[in-house]
């Protein structure tokens, strides 16, 4: 039993063993400005043993005393969002603000700003996974989580937008008594395969990463099955019947969780010729991840850029809203990201401050990337002197929506731009104060280019949509949803990829224990006086490095 | 499930369960492994089995296993999905319910694309991961090591070696000693689960 305590390991962690002599000004230690020494992925001195110890104890341990409230708080809204749905379904779409012309307005801006989010994991689970960057394995799990979670939301709204909800199942090309098909020439088809390819490719993903720590899970509970807790003694002295009662208890929660656990890990027992499959299986799931990522933003696109609408009509969409996507979506993993790492005891020691500043970067090029797209769609609708074109953009930045339009500016491009600055890009309020600016500016682009459709062609029927309750609390239920499902991802399954983590710590690497070889092949930085066998003492600056 | 009710632990159940299944020894680190690894493989043996909680860097190779048939499902998959989404939408579109609208044609390639590819990565998504699974001959939920105690410490940070005694070249006597003189400890025999 000593050896499975889950919170021993934490607690040295925590002691901050293993955290000797490094310089102030690198935050936790990883952050070393010389580009010649790479900092170490995996701080608090850990062996694998604590890294399992850590990870598996955040699920095996009591729950922690903040879950119930902020479960409580997120099912609530997420109750509220359902008993909107439910009022949208039985009363008709009439109870949401759409009129003649706006008649695609928060339900697509949310479905967009979902989709979008969802991207980031798989940009992380996928192309950083092919880019070899390490680091993204203390992430990757949580992100791919996100993705799915967003996916469902995305995916919610439209289902419900389509006003007889009982026909959505028209949306697939399924036999039916009509002997109807449907028409696959419409960009809002390819977003259907589009986002549900999406969907199903995440979930694989997904799951198949977790097949190894569902593993894991599943011998610790085992473990513990056979191991018989001990609660006494409960009586007082000279009762001593009752002591002998409590010393045979085996907790039934261990063999629910050695069942489910058990069975979803399907048998997996770490074989090595089963790796070499599974290796070979997660590259190339990345490598197919890779363009589809791409493509369902592309897509999502396509919903605007194949119409003939001003403003919407423009070959720029894909990239803008590629970049956009990533954009929000990284800034939606900082937002859950900085919470989780400040909650989890010794979630800190994977998730270190270098990891963030990684994901402060990227956000300032996508951000600048989605603030170039902004210039470009000006430049190409006056360079273009359609007077359509150049009506519909200054009106989007000086007509009825220029709130919307400078909240995005503010937000999306204005905000990024501090990370420039290394003292914005290590303080972790102020990372997480941006990132949530982030998700606001990103929703008020979407909701900008939906706007676009208030300025038809036809100035008798321009009108000011405004959204009723039913549209923002919809909006703020899917929020709850996620929220939701989030929290029960954390509470029940890995955060982090375990097997994923242990990878990249110096002792997965067989080489470094071959005694006098140093400057061995892929390992061998010479300049730091790698020698190949100071795994345990010297694993700040050699091998496993970013 | 992944585990039978009997109770284990504690005293090693030699003579105990079924006819021999195999004999697993325990390695200190991957370093060890990785070298025993490449005498099992030079002395010939066919069915083994090296165990360890992360894909060591250079245990295929070590093991002298082949590459992984999963990208030929995969490419067979994504073969498949582009006939389907080619059929379907020329079968659908042009044959069975020809409807003009907005004055396209009923079918055409550049219309088709983002479908054909959505379609090709979906089949050969679920190529990875069922092939993966299929060829690892998974889900397997019992297996005559999951009947060891220390086998479950492999998933947390334990390095392990098993020849199986369906191995022509298996002898229980000389697998211990071969077993014993690459490094590996806690050298014991493996029932097959009754």
């Amino acid at each position: 039993m000593s050896t499975l305590q889950p919170d021993q390991a934490t607690a040295l962690g925590l002691a901050g063993r293993g955290r000797r002599g490094f310089d102030p000004d690198t935050i936790d230690g990883t952050l070393i400005s010389d580009p010649s020494v790479r900092p170490p992925l995996v701080l608090g001195d850990r062996d694998f043993h604590s890294v399992t110890n850590t990870i598996c104890g955040w699920i095996e341990n009591r729950t922690p005393a903040w879950w119930f409230p902020a479960f409580m708080i997120s099912a609530g809204i997420a109750g509220l969002g359902t008993a909107m749905i439910l009022f949208l379904i039985v009363t008709g779409v009439g109870v949401w603000g759409l009129m003649n012309p706006v008649m695609w307005s928060w339900d697509i801006t949310n479905f967009v700003w979902w989709v979008g989010i969802g991207h980031a994991g798989t940009l992380i689970s996928a192309i950083l996974c092919l880019l070899k960057q390490k680091w993204r394995t203390s992430i990757n799990r949580f992100a791919e989580a996100m993705t799915i979670f967003a996916v469902i939301c995305a995916g919610t709204f439209p289902g419900i937008h389509v006003g007889r909800v009982w026909m959505a199942w028209m949306l697939f090309p399924i036999p039916n008594s009509n002997w109807i098909w449907p028409n696959f020439r419409s960009p809002l088809l390819w977003d259907v395969f589009a986002v549900g390819t999406y969907f199903t490719v995440s979930l694989l993903f997904w799951y198949m990463g977790m097949i190894p720590d569902l593993a894991t899970l599943r011998d610790r509970a085992l473990a513990r099955i056979n191991v018989p807790v001990r609660l006494g003694p409960v009586g007082l002295p000279g009762m001593g019947f009752l002591d002998k009662i409590t010393e045979q208890i085996v907790l039934p929660l261990n063999r629910v969780a050695a069942f489910v656990y058990g069975f979803l890990a399907m048998g997996w027992r770490f074989s090595t010729r089963h790796w070499n499959n599974y290796e070979k299986a997660y590259l190339m799931l990345a490598g197919i991840s890779t363009p589809l990522v791409l493509s369902v933003h592309s897509v999502v696109s396509f919903d605007f850029a194949v119409s003939i609408l001003p403003g919407w009509h423009t070959t720029i969409f894909p990239p803008y809203f590629v970049a956009g996507a990533i954009f929000s979506g990284f800034a939606m993993v900082l937002t859950l990201l900085i919470p989780a790492r400040e909650l989890y005891p010794g979630m800190k020691d994977f998730v270190t401050a270098k990891t963030i500043e990684n994901m402060c970067k990227i956000i300032t090029v996508t951000g600048s990337m989605v603030g170039f797209a902004y210039m470009m769609e000006f430049f190409i609708a006056w360079y273009g002197a359609n007077p359509f074109e150049i009506q519909t953009f200054v009106r989007r930045a000086f007509g009825p929506y220029w709130w919307a339009y400078w909240t995005m500016i503010t937000c999306n491009v204005i905000s990024p731009q501090v990370f420039w600055f290394k003292w914005c890009r290590t303080n972790i309020p102020f990372i997480f104060l941006i990132s949530i600016l982030v998700n606001i500016g990103m929703w008020f682009e979407r909701y900008v280019i939906l706007t676009t459709l208030s300025g038809d062609f036809l100035p008798s029927s321009w009108a000011y949509f405004s959204p009723t309750y039913v549209d923002i609390f919809t909006f703020v239920g899917s929020i709850g949803i996620f929220m939701t499902l989030f929290l029960l991802f954390c509470r029940f399954l890995p955060m982090l990829a375990i097997s994923e983590v242990k990878n990249v710590m110096p002792m997965a690497d067989p080489h470094a224990y071959d005694v006098g070889h140093g400057g061995h092949g892929h390992n061998g930085h010479g300049h730091n006086g790698h020698n190949g066998h100071g795994v345990r003492n010297g694993h700040a600056a050699n091998t496993g490095a970013y | 499930m992944a585990h039978h009710e009997a109770p284990r632990g504690g005293a090693h159940e030699s003579g105990a369960g079924g006819p021999l299944w195999g004999v697993v020894a325990e390695f200190p680190n991957p370093g060890v492994l990785l070298h025993a690894a490449e005498k099992v493989r030079d002395a010939g043996f066919k069915r083994w089995d090296v165990y360890a909680p992360v894909p060591v860097h250079g245990m295929p190779e070590a093991m002298g296993l082949k590459h992984s048939k999963v990208t030929v499902i995969m490419g067979f998959m994504a073969a498949a999905g582009c006939t389907t989404a080619l059929l379907m939408q020329w079968w659908m579109g042009e044959v069975d319910y020809p409807i003009v609208t907005a004055g396209k044609p009923l079918f055409a390639w550049e219309q088709a694309t983002p479908i054909v590819f959505e379609l090709s990565v979906l089949f050969s998504a679920f190529g990875a991961v069922f092939g993966m699974l299929i060829l690892n001959l998974l889900p397997r939920w019992n297996h005559p090591l999951f009947s060891k105690q220390r086998f479950l410490r492999v998933s947390d940070d334990r390095f392990m070696i098993a020849i199986e005694a369906s191995d022509p070249r298996f002898s229980e006597q000389s697998v211990r000693e071969l077993l014993a003189s690459l490094g590996g400890t806690h050298i014991d025999r493996v029932e097959e689960s009754t």
